[in-house]
């Protein structure tokens, strides 16, 4: 095949402990680290040892938001990517609408394999693939934990709820992956050097014509309802007791 | 009036509680109208247990062979076509539900709401985002149908006791042949899933072996509880996938969830906020498990689950 789409979100790092702000009016991100959302990662790793494997010749690496963006384009470049495409917009458009812009991209760059992260890790949502593959009448094999190309189609073992599901889909097609497809390499500082020579386009996202999808709205923020410290026991009589005052065995 | 659409999950021949909690969480919408699709090839036995959901005004069921396993991009068109003159089209928060509705929300045109943890109006749902670190209150335009997903964990399942009327729909659309089921290979055990599991018994990378995990089956079978494991353990190959509890696993709420070996990360303990009752053991006692915990001790698996288990068993 020829070209891998692969989409990276600017989130906020993993390792974050992320704040409501106190009127209510969003969550704290000023001063916090962001990152590639780690599933995105794990997609773009996918893309690369195909590639490396001889059954794609290119790897795009997509983000769609504000041009801070560009950072993680730039890492992922530096991972391995053959050239990058910013989708411009001052907020995060709705995930129709993102799924709109994958769309036209796929349409431009007649891709013939999208690989997404499951989910972001910031609004975990879970929904950009599937709705990619609504819009573009492709499969989608969702929660990928292995992924086999054979030719023109893909045998894609997925992490369901009962254990392990296996799909065959034709291609083109849309695959989301989940924790366990593959490790991703890290980034060494010659390839940082390398990747700031390779291409960065940048596009504006009115200039794609999109249809924005119906927004839904935001109206307020607030921290999850805690859970209360409990007791301490001192051993497994008293552990036993706990639960068995609770009518639990 | 707001006509809801609940997607019921199924294996073909039992529904799957989510359904039932989806159906609870339509019910809490204001003069709620609800149906049940039931999508398979033999579609009669799940349709009555689907009937039987207080609450349900009707069940409507699609039977063809293309349905039986489920596959989204089949499904999906058949969906939309039903949906015609719903409201509201709910699915679980599940794998099933996930990796479906988002597919029907944009064959349909509009976003989806992700994990719907309670009804504030007819069109306005609070969800979790950021792992739970953060609630917020969604509202979804009025003048589109609201596809959502529920996140089953915040909702009691609805009870039985109904009977509902059961109509068959034929619905024309185009189904896709550009997917196809291969197999699904399941963990061959008898324990109750974790979705619907009363008890379960959780274990995390302090138990530092696959062997060592026999421990947490022993105490499991001894309550007849379900097994759950930390990301931690099953990145080192010590448990399944479908294991795994937490942000990126399984969200549950049992009544009593023992977490063995857990440290705590809010990525797990995003998957059990809703349990009834949460044991932990772990060696370190500052582990963030013990700040949420409502039974805590402090020692050495190794010694503390055997005991626990003679003691329970």
């Amino acid at each position: 095949m020829d070209k891998i789409l692969v989409g990276l979100k600017r989130a906020v790092d993993y390792n974050v402990r992320i704040q409501v702000k106190s009127d209510g009016s969003g969550v704290e991100t000023d001063g916090v680290k962001m990152s590639i959302n780690p599933f995105d990662e794990i997609a773009l790793e996918e893309a690369l040892r195909i590639r490396e494997r001889g059954e794609a010749s290119e790897v795009i690496v997509v983000s769609i938001g504000s041009s801070e963006s560009q950072q993680q384009l730039r890492t992922g470049l530096a991972m391995g990517a053959d050239r990058a495409i910013l989708v411009e917009s001052g907020d995060v458009p709705d995930t129709l609408s993102i799924a709109r812009v994958f769309k036209e991209l796929v349409d431009r760059e007649s891709a013939e394999l999208v690989i997404l992260g499951k989910q972001a890790i910031d609004d975990d949502n879970s929904q950009a693939g599937q709705m990619l593959a609504a819009i573009w009448e492709r499969p989608q094999a969702t929660f990928a934990s292995e992924v086999v190309l054979d030719g023109d189609k893909a045998r894609v073992t997925r992490e369901v709820d009962s254990g392990l599901e296996t799909l065959e889909i034709d291609l083109p097609a849309v695959i989301t992956v989940d924790l366990r497809l593959n490790e991703p390499r890290y980034v060494k500082l010659p390839d940082i050097m390398k990747a700031k020579k390779k291409p960065l386009e940048t596009i504006a996202i009115g200039d794609l014509g999109i249809e924005a999808g119906p927004r839904l709205e935001e109206t307020a923020f607030e921290p999850p309802a805690g859970r209360q410290k409990g007791i301490m026991v001192d051993d497994v009589a008293g552990l036993v007791a706990a639960i068995k005052d609770k009518g639990l065995v | 009036m707001a006509k809801i659409l609940v997607i019921a999950e199924h294996d073909g021949a039992t529904l799957n509680p989510s359904t039932a909690k989806c159906v609870a969480c339509a019910a809490q919408i204001e003069d709620a109208d609800i149906s049940v699709a039931v999508l398979g090839s033999d579609t009669g036995a799940v349709a009555a247990q689907a009937a039987d959901l207080s609450s349900v005004a009707r069940v409507v069921t699609i039977d063809n062979e293309r349905n039986d396993p489920a596959i989204a991009a089949v499904l999906a068109p058949q969906i939309v076509a039903l949906a015609n003159g719903y409201s509201h089209v709910f699915g679980p928060s599940t794998a099933f539900g996930k990796d479906l509705m988002p597919r029907v929300a944009a064959l349909m045109g509009v976003n989806q709401i992700s994990d719907i943890m309670s009804v504030e109006g007819s069109h306005a749902f609070k969800r979790p985002i950021y792992a739970g670190n953060a609630i917020v209150t969604v509202n979804a335009p009025a003048d589109h149908p609201v596809v959502a997903t529920v996140r089953t964990a915040s909702y009691q399942a609805a009870e039985g006791g109904n009977s509902a009327a059961v109509e068959s729909a034929d619905v024309d659309v185009e189904m896709p042949s550009h997917t196809r089921f291969v197999e699904l290979q399941t963990g061959s055990s008898d324990r109750p899933d974790l979705q619907s599991a009363a008890r379960v018994v959780s274990g995390g990378r302090a138990l530092a072996s696959e062997e060592n995990f026999e421990l947490i089956y022993k105490l499991a079978d001894a309550i007849g509880a379900g097994v759950g494991s930390s990301r931690a353990a099953v990145d080192a190959g010590y448990v399944p996938p479908e294991t795994q509890v937490g942000q990126t696993g399984q969200i549950i709420a049992p009544d009593l969830y023992i977490a063995i070996g857990i440290s705590g990360a809010i990525q797990h303990v995003t998957g059990i906020k809703d349990a009834g009752t949460i044991v932990a053991i772990n060696k370190d006692e500052e582990a963030p498990i013990f700040e949420i915990a409502d039974i805590g001790l402090v020692g050495d698996l190794f010694a503390i689950v055997p005991e626990l288990t003679e003691a329970l068993g």
